[in-house]
């Protein structure tokens, strides 16, 4: 018994990020009708977007800056890591008019 | 040469639709559907066409995105009026836009390279414009069943989408 109680604890301990940073989050956007979904108001380097693709049509997620360019068919769904802080522009590569700007802080 | 091109093709289509907007202010959902589906299919067709005949890669790419955007709208659209029961039915309008959209095929099959590109996406601004009108302004208020109300709304989103994406296309044509 004791040996399983030490072998989870070392476990989270494994996975815990390193003392001194914040947990990287997981933050889900849908795709449906033609729309980016509401946006996560909070966002840091080292995060993940899930990009949710509801809608009946292929879309993307497609950086300005070219930071990421996530191809997301129809049903489908992708994830991008953000690297660096600042205000990043994106869109939907094949309908320009879904677009979105993503805040993010160190 | 291309603005001729946008309002030969805006004017065949605006008397495309005029009639059924004459004779029956008010058409019913299994006509909405029917005309909602051919105006995919035709811009399916044209899709299909551009890309056998085409080599530009901005004229490919736009083409293949109408097939891929219109073949999934119809895929929903044809599930819904097999859910809901209902018959598409034929009319005048669904006939006159075929009618225009076979006889702008066969002027287009004419034509070869850049001139081709032109008048191809040319075609698919006016095409697009008429029918994104056509969806607002006389098929969305008259749809009565909410689901098909909620396809053809998200159509509209969409073909504005489309819309724009020509109109850029066009401008980079010139």
């Amino acid at each position: 018994m004791n040996h399983l109680r030490f072998a989870a604890l070392a476990f989270v301990v494994a996975v815990t990020p390193p003392s001194g940073g914040l947990a990287a989050a997981t933050h889900v956007v849908v795709i449906d009708r033609m729309k980016f979904g509401t946006l996560p108001a909070k966002l840091h380097v080292g995060d993940t977007i899930s990009w949710v693709n509801r809608d009946l049509f292929r879309h993307s997620a497609t950086a300005r800056d070219g930071s990421f360019d996530i191809d997301l068919p129809a049903g489908k769904s992708g994830t991008t890591v953000l690297r660096k802080p600042g205000a990043i522009a994106f869109a939907c590569k094949y309908h320009p008019g879904m677009r979105g700007v993503l805040h993010v802080v160190k | 040469m291309l603005k001729f091109f946008m309002t030969a093709g805006a004017a065949v289509l605006l008397v495309a639709i005029a009639p059924a907007q004459a004779a029956d202010a008010k058409p019913n959902d299994a006509q909405i559907a029917h005309i909602a589906y051919t105006a995919g299919t035709l811009d399916v067709a044209a899709g299909k066409q551009a890309l056998a005949k085409s080599h530009d890669k901005a004229v490919r790419d736009f083409a293949s995105e109408m097939v891929r955007d219109h073949e999934a709208v119809n895929d929903k659209a044809l599930a819904l009026v097999k859910k809901l029961n209902v018959t598409p039915q034929d009319n005048p309008t669904s006939a006159a836009l075929k009618a225009a959209a076979d006889k702008k095929r066969d002027e287009l099959a004419k034509l070869d390279g850049p001139a081709f590109d032109k008048a191809y996406i040319a075609n698919e601004v006016a095409y697009h414009r008429t029918v994104n009108g056509a969806l607002r302004d006389t098929l969305i208020p008259s749809a009565q069943n909410a689901e098909l109300k909620a396809l053809l709304k998200t159509g509209l989103t969409l073909f504005s989408e489309h819309q724009a994406h020509a109109e850029h296309l066009a401008a980079h044509l010139k």
